[in-house]
């Protein structure tokens, strides 16, 4: 610990508890590590860091903190607070609205694993087998994804024209299909909602699987055909597994999302028809700002904890999942 | 039987993968002559060079990609084109035959005009500018500055701003609304309302711990050596930022700079709450409230406006868009 070596005594901080940047680690430092970039730079390093510490200091680790204290008080003006305990928590839980808020939010989510989970696995494993012009697929691929999603929502609800003449109904037409109701039928919103979203995210997607068909490991499937294996059999046998880390952290990553969906159903649907397409985010955003702004906050804040608490618990398996993949 | 292209691919594939971080611009000189970062994928790939030779495998792989561009065009593209059509018709004519490949009544370009001058779609596309421009700013000089004191400066405090970082890094959005929202209200200190400034917008934008992260990692693998010897040199923490580190960084500076440009672009609920004077507002936040009361024609035409420049952006920046989402799922703690 005595060292001169700076990595070394760096090394140390953390098990040493070092918090703050105060005058004593200064001194510390000049005492025993007379490096001179180290003795000479504390004040420029802290220079360097302000930035962060000011920034994540105000909007990210203050909220937490403040998130916390929000959710046990009640703020009918935006001035006065008051202690309520854990009485927003309890407004919540007995909300006949929140089971309704979570079960949709489980459907959409549920309904975006079958839509939009297989899809861009498939189009990534043959897009990687394209040997011309690949770029050009993945940007064909990824382009909905920059598209506002502002810009797709509304794009959408053009096509999900429940008239006769609607985009899809026209389509369905053809077939003698239709024509449909699409987001005012309690049935057809929510999937509705879901395929607008896989078209507007399943790029993204594509490329991280693409990216990650880079390691396999080509060996492999030279062993694979000098023992005669099918295409199907290398598919299975090899690429599969190969990408087990990152369908894992893919499947997580859209877990979260989903569950936090709010624009989809805020622009499509206000949340209708009766309800059919109320997402937990949706609710949030309705107690907080829905009647008048300021007397809901308590309430917000309490399910947009207890979301979190839930989504706490993806984010481990996310972190655990891609520790051992990327060390792999 | 391997050609030398098969065994330098090799080495760096495994490379990557014992980088942990799929970081491909590490390799810069590599990366330059690649003209797509995902277009170095593995010559032997499922098919094998001898299957190649079959002519059924070569017509099954033909077909299943002339399938696959089909379907990319059709699905992924084709709400984008029916759109462009869509704006440069009149609106009748979307009503009553949306799928017409042809201009019954002529080509309606006055829709565009329209949503230029009149919906003021140029105004709020300078408003989204000016918004992108400023959250870009923030995020680079947050992101870089605490990228460099976290990898390369390392002051004892760093672990436990990282541990802090990665602790933000997981928590949902949705969980600092409600906060967030008071705090440019009526932050403390302060106490003066950043309501309708867009200083509202940029500086939270800035609370990116991705960024931080993935220019840290980026850092952490530049050559140590390089910095020791701008030191000896006697190059300061300053200059050794700005004329070593920055000028070595200019893949994940582009990665990151693209990102924050269009996540700003895509935004909506923040600007939102915190613009409600419409003359400062984004044109995504715009174009929910001129819905109603707008022709069909020309607001299609203000959507297709407002698609334009992203789409445009991402083909000219391509490959750092790319080489980018593929680090989406490769942080780790």
């Amino acid at each position: 610990m005595d060292t001169a070596n700076p990595t070394a005594s760096d090394m140390s901080a953390g098990s040493l508890g070092a918090t703050e940047p105060g005058r004593a680690r200064v001194h510390y430092h000049r005492r025993r590590t007379p490096v001179t970039w180290v003795r000479s730079g504390g004040l420029t390093t802290l220079l360097f860091a302000l930035p962060l510490l000011l920034i994540f200091g105000a909007f990210s680790w203050y909220p937490m903190v403040r998130s916390v204290f929000l959710s046990m008080e009640m703020t009918p003006n935006l001035v006065t607070y008051t202690w309520v305990g854990l009485d927003n928590f309890r407004y919540v839980i007995h909300d006949p609205l929140l089971p309704i808020a979570v079960k949709n939010t489980a459907y959409f989510a549920f309904l975006a694993l079958i839509f939009g989970y297989p899809i861009p696995l498939v189009a990534a494993v043959l897009m990687s087998e394209v040997r011309r012009h690949r770029g050009f697929y993945s940007a064909l691929a990824y382009i909905p994804v920059v598209v506002p999603p502002v810009v797709s929502v509304l794009l959408w609800k053009e096509f999900y024209d429940g008239s006769v003449t609607g985009v899809f109904n026209t389509i369905l037409g053809w077939v003698h299909m239709g024509p449909y109701a699409w987001l005012s039928s309690q049935q057809m919103a929510m999937p509705a909602l879901v395929v607008e979203s896989t078209w507007a995210n399943a790029g993204g997607t594509v490329i991280i699987y693409l990216a990650a068909l880079i390691g396999v490991n080509s060996e492999l499937y030279e062993a694979a055909s000098v023992d005669g294996a099918s295409l199907w059999r290398k598919v299975w046998h090899i690429t599969m597994p190969q990408l087990r880390g990152v369908m894992l952290v893919t499947l997580i990553l859209q877990i979260i999302g989903t569950a936090q969906v709010f624009l989809e159903p805020y622009l499509f649907t206000q949340g209708g028809p009766n309800n059919k397409t109320l997402t937990v985010m949706l609710l949030i955003y309705q107690y907080a700002f829905g009647s008048s702004v300021g007397s809901g906050f308590g309430y917000a804040t309490a399910l947009s904890l207890m979301l979190a608490a839930f989504l706490a618990l993806f984010s481990l398996i996310y972190l655990r999942a891609t520790r051992s993949w990327s060390s792999e | 039987m391997i050609t030398p292209w098969i065994r330098r691919h090799r080495k760096s594939s495994k490379s990557v993968s014992s980088q942990g971080l799929m970081l491909p611009g590490h390799r810069m000189p590599r990366i330059r002559r690649r003209r797509n970062p995902v277009s170095g994928l593995t010559n032997q790939g499922l098919i094998s060079p001898s299957d190649w030779k079959r002519p059924s495998v070569r017509w099954g792989v033909g077909a299943t990609h002339m399938l696959l561009l089909v379907a990319l065009v059709v699905i992924g593209l084709g709400p984008l084109l029916w759109l462009a059509k869509a704006a440069i018709t009149p609106t009748n004519d979307i009503f009553n035959h949306p799928l017409s490949l042809t201009f019954a009544h002529g080509a309606a370009w006055s829709n565009l005009r329209t949503a230029w001058s009149t919906v003021q779609v140029g105004h709020y596309l300078l408003n989204t500018i000016e918004i992108c421009f400023g959250s870009w700013l923030v995020q680079l000089t947050v992101a870089t500055t605490g990228g460099y004191v976290l990898s390369v400066l390392r002051p004892r405090y760093a672990r436990v701003v990282t541990a802090m970082l990665l602790v933000t890094l997981f928590l949902p959005a949705i969980v600092l609304l409600v906060p967030l929202y008071l705090m440019i209200v009526n932050p403390p200190l302060i106490h003066h309302s950043f309501m309708n400034s867009y200083w509202a917008v940029w500086l939270p934008a800035g609370a990116s711990s991705f960024n931080v992260i993935i220019m840290k990692r980026f850092f952490d693998n530049l050559p140590r050596e390089l910095f020791e010897a701008a030191r000896i040199d006697g190059a300061g923490p300053v200059r050794l930022f700005f004329s070593v580190v920055l000028p070595m960084s200019k893949p994940i500076l582009g990665v990151v700079s693209v990102f924050a440009f269009i996540a700003e672009w895509k935004n909506f609920l923040w600007p939102f709450l915190v613009l409600q004077d419409p003359n400062k507002q984004p044109i995504s936040v715009r174009l929910p409230a001129i819905a109603g009361q707008t022709q069909l024609g020309v607001f299609l035409a203000a959507m297709l406006i407002a698609c334009i420049v992203p789409i445009v952006g991402f083909l000219i920046f391509q490959r750092s868009f790319l080489r980018g989402s593929g680090l989406g799922g490769a942080i780790k703690g």
